[in-house]
């Protein structure tokens, strides 16, 4: 099936590598930020405000303080510095200041010997507040409003960011069209519900230093916004990453409650630890966008596609976050895994009161696709052809630009199909199967790290991996990647072992402390694999190069001639003076002792020199195109789904147990925002912040997956890989919701798919006369 | 809101060892074994009795820390993942989930492993429906459940 199997050049890279912290998982040893404890710690609470919209006109804190146990009560006036993932949007305070801006915003920090005399404390403060209008609608808040949320709206109204794109000629390419769908599509709210709740203690010791450990994606990230906001100079604050227990992007922002806990810290000089309950990870939220899109596409009468015209509203809640990236993602993320001639796109995100809304996993295509998939199904029909063809006929080609300049290199989009359609058995399935089984078609790309990375001027690489390796032939590997389960500890040190030639247990990939690794901007955008997958096989090559000098010095044969194999490098024709690893090693330690390596990696300069040209441009980018099969029960409206065929081009696959995990769990997160997960409000009070009224997917509910990894090797990523941590998940949605379409004849525009809306679905069809595969 | 009661004597065997020590009767077993004893191995995910990440075992039987008082453990026998844990290397359930990568971020893990050994050990050649029954109070938001699946199959066929 694969064009990309276990190369016999490499021992490592392409099987099925077990992760490398598995053995401290499975034990409970592993160790997250919860399981630390710091002498003479301090608990952390956080007063939220229970107001959507609230002047703060006084907080009074004095008998919270004069509590025994309670050392320290913050509020926002102390450090009322603005911050924020991006730059250009630095709209949040660790503590409030001024305002309140949601249900859950939080206005009051204490500190105190227990948690239960922090509650204690929180529940003397007396907080008085001018009520302000609450705005639960985003579309309220695209005309001027009483009361902007942030000063910062464009012109009296809560859009925090306007976009606008117009590529070539959208309206003449309607006026020609012969064929013009239309969907507009309503997304529910979706969050990450990682398991581990966030967690972060601080400490900040004599020596002028401040140690922060924190459940992070992005250490950088959280690194600089401490510094930003405290006024304490980034080399005198240290940042820890201990194990994290998922992100998905929700732990990809510096978090309010990190910079809190380390202003504790500074007030007390006592270490703090804040932990969140499930509860406080629902309001911290940074979660999909509630979204409502518009998607025109037209298509000549063999259906070629001629025009996307497209609108996004998105509702952004408290914050700006990474919403700005969001706002042009809903629309540049549209243009692929096809040639789209002509493009419009308008969106707007707006301020909400309400939890904010920020990135997570496939951030900012989930929902464009979805509606984009949907209508080009609908399109196909209407034109009379098969999904799979209207698909080919588009098919964007390896080596090209999309209109909005997006560089496209690598693409195995069509062997995807390939795949997809004949695993699946399509053509014996497709409008064939009876009423109520059906099966669908939904494709996806993706970026596979973003080209921009925040905060770099004058731009520095996005990544650097150190190595390390003394006479003990151990060999540590240092970066600041950010290891949230995915995998890239275990990535990272197959690759220095891969090149090096050494058994995968001589390499440990140290934690992520910033006092001793190297920045990497973290672990979001699906950077991960491709760009430190440049570095550290960059580094391990500039260590291997002197690793051979020495070989070559002990035997004689010249660099050139040398072969690494397993633990030893073997002249050409001559393993019997084959040098071994450790001696080679310790020849080249002779006169500079312990030997170190550097690997750096910057994505090449591209994309246009429009406003906004650089959003979506990446190095890569993945293709994918899924088959699901799907059974409907028309009494109940309830669904499964029995097979997902998931033809995924991630290049080269390094390490096929991640990327068939990746896949597994993409489509349990993607069935998850399809069936049921919604964040649910009433005006702007979040009515299930907990799992058990928020639902994720039970292991009942799982399809089977077959992983189909077509993908060829990409010119630029390391060993020809490409990402396959979020585009897995784009192509679950419209791939169900487009079987469900085979199976009762029913399109739905509106996520999720809940069992009320499939036979409300089937009642409407039966009511309008319009029989489905005779039923 | 009041402070906790005065701690009194609390008398278990934990992980096969008699212990002694003390709680106010509000102790929750979870924050006993973290907080009070150290053993960090159970997880708190949700306090509500709903992601089964702090499951451990009571005389033998899957049950959830979190909602379970440790005063009701008086007398009796409590097993954490330290104690399906060997000193040195991994058990057979432990083995297929890290041969399978049944972990990816791993703070499900423990409840799973103790959910899992648990129906082995009384159920030692459980059905995939049966497998899916007995860890639907498990949650894991990474695997999509698939390999954790394929693992304990594994386990339990000895094909490892």
């Amino acid at each position: 099936m694969s064009t990309a199997d276990a190369s016999p050049k490499f021992r490592l890279l392409g099987g099925r590598i077990p992760y490398v912290e598995g053995p401290l998982k499975v034990t409970g040893r592993a160790e997250y930020t919860d399981d630390i404890k710091r002498p003479g710690m301090l608990y952390g609470g956080l007063l939220r405000s229970p107001w959507p919209h609230a002047r703060l006109v006084s907080i009074d804190v004095s008998s919270a303080r004069s509590l025994p146990g309670v050392y320290a009560v913050l509020t926002g006036e102390k450090y009322p510095t603005p911050f924020g993932v991006l730059p250009i949007t630095h709209d949040e305070t660790a503590i409030a200041v001024g305002k309140a801006r949601y249900i859950g915003d939080i206005i009051a920090a204490v500190a105190a010997t227990d948690e239960r005399t922090a509650e204690l404390a929180m529940a003397a403060i007396r907080v008085e507040v001018e009520p302000l209008p609450e705005y639960a609608d985003p579309q309220t808040g695209l005309a001027p409003v009483t009361e902007p949320i942030h000063a910062r709206g464009l012109a009296g109204t809560n859009i925090q960011k306007e976009v606008v794109q117009h590529f070539g000629d959208v309206d003449a390419a309607f006026a020609q069209a012969s064929h013009t769908v239309r969907v507009r599509g309503t997304f529910a709210g979706v969050t990450h519900a990682f398991t581990e709740p966030m967690a972060t203690i601080a400490e900040s010791t004599p020596d002028g230093r401040l140690t922060v450990w924190s459940a992070t994606q992005v250490p950088h990230y959280l690194h600089r916004a401490l510094s930003e906001v405290l006024g304490i100079p980034m080399h005198r604050i240290r940042v820890i990453k201990p194990e994290v227990g998922g992100g998905f992007g929700g732990k990809s922002d510096p978090l309010p409650h990190e910079i809190a806990c380390a202003a504790l810290a500074l007030e007390t000089g006592r270490p703090v630890k804040i932990r969140f309950d499930r509860e406080d990870v629902f309001l911290t939220n940074h979660g999909r966008h509630p979204t409502q899109n518009d998607v025109r596409i037209a298509a000549d009468s063999e259906g070629h596609l001629s025009a996307y015209d497209i609108q996004a509203v998105l509702d952004g809640g408290a914050w700006s976050s990474f919403g700005t990236v969001t706002t042009y993602y809903n629309g540049v993320l549209a243009m692929g895994p096809y040639r789209v001639p002509n493009f419009r796109y308008r969106g707007r995100r707006v301020y909400t009161n309400k939890p904010p809304s920020g990135a997570m996993r496939a951030h900012g295509g989930t929902n464009i696709r979805y509606s984009v998939e949907v209508a080009l199904d609908e399109l196909a029909e209407s034109i009379g052809l098969d999904p799979f063809v209207l698909r080919e006929r588009n098919a964007l080609p390896p080596n090209s630009t999309t209109v909005n300049q997006l560089r496209i290199t690598s693409t195995s989009f069509r062997q995807c199909l390939d795949a997809s359609r004949v695993r699946s058995g399509w053509a014996d399935k497709f409008r064939r199967l009876p009423f109520g089984e059906g099966i669908g078609l939904g494709c996806g790309f993706y970026i596979s790290g973003s080209n921009s990375p925040i905060h770099f001027t004058p731009k520095m690489p996005q990544c650097t991996v150190h190595l390390k390796v003394d006479m003990d032939g151990g060999i540590a590997v240092h970066s600041m990647q950010a290891d949230i389960g995915q995998g890239s500890n275990t990535l990272l040190a197959a690759i220095v072992a891969e090149v090096l030639g050494v058994d995968l247990d001589r390499v440990h990939v140290v934690r992520v402390d910033s006092d001793i690794s190297p920045v990497d901007i973290g672990s979001y955008s699906s950077r991960v694999t491709f760009m430190m997958g440049n570095a550290a096989r960059r580094a391990a090559e500039e260590l291997l190069a002197t690793l051979l000098r020495a070989a070559s010095e002990l035997c004689g044969y010249p660099v050139d001639q040398l072969a690494v194999e397993r633990e030893r490098y073997v002249p050409r024709h001559r393993p019997e003076v084959a040098v071994s690893f450790m001696d080679a090693l310790h020849k080249a330690m002779e006169k500079v002792g312990a030997l170190t390596a550097t690997g750096a990696y910057s994505s090449p300069p591209m994309g246009g020199t429009f406003k906004g040209a650089r959003a979506g441009t990446a190095p890569a980018y993945s293709f994918a195109a899924y088959v699901a099969q799907v059974r409907v029960d028309a009494e109940t409206g309830e669904y499964h789904v029995g097979t997902i065929w998931a033809a995924f081009d991630c290049g080269r696959p390094l390490n096929r147990l991640a990327v068939e995990g990746q896949i597994e769990g993409s489509i349990h997160m993607g069935l998850g925002q399809l069936m049921g997960e919604t964040m649910s409000y009433r005006s702007t009070r979040l009515m299930n912040p907990s799992l058990l009224e928020y639902k994720i997917p039970a292991p009942q509910q799982m399809p089977r997956v077959e992983c189909l990894l077509v993908g060829q090797d990409d010119p630029e990523g390391p060993f020809g890989a490409k990402e396959a941590g979020e585009g897995p998940l784009v192509a679950t949605l419209p791939a169900v919701a487009n079987a469900l379409y085979d199976a009762i004849g029913v399109r739905f525009h509106e996520l999720p798919i809940t069992p009320d809306r499939v036979v409300r679905g089937i009642e409407q069809r039966r009511k309008e006369g319009r029989p489905w595969k005779g039923a | 809101m009041r402070s906790m009661s005065p701690p009194r004597p609390l008398r278990l065997t934990l992980n096969d060892r008699p212990v002694e020590t003390s709680c106010p009767n509000e102790r929750i077993l979870l924050d006993l074994l973290r907080e009070d004893l150290n053993l960090t191995g159970t997880k708190r995910g949700c306090d509500l009795g709903t992601c089964g990440c702090c499951t451990v075992w009571i005389d033998g039987r899957a049950t959830l820390s979190c909602l379970t008082l440790a005063r009701s453990t008086e007398g009796h026998s409590v097993t954490t993942i330290e104690g399906v844990s060997p000193a040195t290397g991994l058990n057979p359930v432990q083995k297929a989930f890290v041969e399978r990568g049944a972990t990816q971020c791993g703070f499900c893990t423990p409840g799973f492993i103790m959910t899992a050994t648990a129906l082995l050990r009384d159920h030692p050649h459980p059905s995939r429906s049966e497998i899916t029954e007995a860890i639907a109070g498990n949650l894991c938001r990474c695997t999509g459940y698939t390999k954790i699946i394929e693992a304990i199959e594994s386990a339990a066929s000895g094909d490892r």
